[in-house]
């Protein structure tokens, strides 16, 4: 396979969130604004190559038995090393996200691409499947964010519009995230997913 | 590549072996880094409430069961004010954590919320400058103070429809006045604060 193909495919074809419809969890609780979806997007996606890499270079030595556990560990070992390091050299994010840095453990993404392809391919692929699949989630989270933050309080990357006023509350709420995620998801699968 | 019980033992020791290598490794890196960071946002927390100071002294008080730390700020010999890291436990997303600036004559001189999980846009705007909740107690003597909101017979502003969020706080800074009185050697020991600021009754946020 092309290998821009790979991360195309993680952006476009095997969006995590609009197509794939994984890690529902974050996307919903984290993209209170723009830059909340930014970096837990971006945490996501370094833990995933690094998890990707990893289990495609160990993948001929596990049982298949003790695969999942073999996995989970590698994973929940990154989800640890990303949380102390933003909670050294981040610590504004790491309190903003705050609950969600460790759920990566339990994304169903990155497990989900351990298995579906770290497994079954080489190191480079795998680690181009993490930054498309990670591209392809930031930039989701970050566009949901984005909508949520403009419509819920009238502001983009915290600076305000000056509009904050006139908005409907209800998008920088649970419901709104329903709503916005509903409608970009028909928007992207009728224009994006070709 | 097929599992024997041999085979599964020792390749799942040998990862977690691995694991936690890795993870204790970045640890001892970040460990100094993240005890800065904490310092240092303390630091600022303090600064942020307070008149300009040389140093602090950090004493602890424990209030209805809750750990109160106050930083007596000095200025050569002299007392310029009290920062008094307060918290309650009844904000609408759980606790919430404020740094209470006194000066030296008890003005409440400033407050700056440490932690909170208020909704988004209604209770957070305890964070934004110039808040409601802010500017009712600012600068006012906090002896004079009754930490009740109106809708308690109080005489305090409540953020629009985050009446919870707003008897949280008061609270808090209700809790920290109690931790600043001990502080300033005004009293023995402090007074626990009544939990009828935190009533929920059926009351929507």
């Amino acid at each position: 396979m092309n290998k821009m193909q790979i991360v195309l495919n993680g952006i476009l074809k095997n969006n995590p969130t609009f197509v794939l419809v994984l890690g529902m969890c974050p996307t919903l609780g984290t993209t209170t604004s723009a830059i909340n979806g930014l970096g837990m997007g971006v945490a996501t996606m370094a833990v995933l190559i690094m998890s990707n890499f990893v289990i495609s270079l160990i993948k001929n030595f596990i049982p298949d038995k003790v695969r999942i556990p073999a996995f989970i560990v590698v994973i929940a070992s990154f989800v640890t090393i990303i949380q102390m390091l933003m909670q050294a050299y981040v610590p504004s994010l790491y309190a903003s996200l705050g609950v969600f840095i460790p759920l990566i453990v339990v994304n169903c993404i990155i497990l989900g691409r351990a298995e579906a392809f770290a497994s079954k391919n080489g190191a480079l692929d795998s680690i181009l499947d993490g930054v498309g699949i990670g591209l392809g989630f930031t930039i989701a989270l970050t566009l949901i964010g984005a909508v949520r933050e403009i419509l819920g309080s009238g502001a983009i990357f915290g600076f305000s519009l000056g509009i904050a006023d006139y908005m409907p509350l209800v998008f920088v709420l649970a419901p709104g995230a329903f709503f916005v995620l509903g409608y970009m998801m028909v928007l992207f699968n009728k224009f994006a997913k070709k | 590549m097929k599992s024997t019980l041999f085979n599964m033992v020792a390749v799942l020791f040998t990862v977690t072996l691995i694991a936690s290598a890795g993870v204790g490794a970045v640890n001892m890196i970040t460990a100094d880094a993240i005890a800065e960071a904490n310092a240092a946002a303390t630091t600022a927390a303090v600064a942020n409430v307070l008149p300009e100071f040389d140093k602090t002294d950090i004493s602890e008080q424990t209030i209805d069961d809750m750990t109160i730390v106050v930083y007596t700020a000095t200025k050569g010999s002299e007392t310029v004010g009290y920062a008094v890291e307060s918290m309650t436990k009844n904000g609408f997303g759980g606790a919430i954590r404020l740094m209470v600036g006194f000066g030296a004559d008890g003005k409440i001189l400033n407050v700056n919320v440490l932690q909170q999980a208020e909704t988004p846009g209604l209770g957070t705007k305890m964070t934004e400058e110039g808040n409601v909740l802010l500017g009712s107690i600012q600068n006012k003597n906090s002896w004079e103070v009754d930490f009740k909101v109106k809708k308690d017979g109080g005489e305090l502003d409540a953020l629009t429809a985050a009446t919870i969020s707003s008897r949280a706080y008061y609270e808090a800074v209700a809790r920290a006045y109690e931790a600043y009185k001990v502080a300033c050697g005004y009293q023995e020991t402090a007074d626990g604060v009544s939990g009828a600021t935190a009533q929920k009754g059926g009351q929507n946020e």
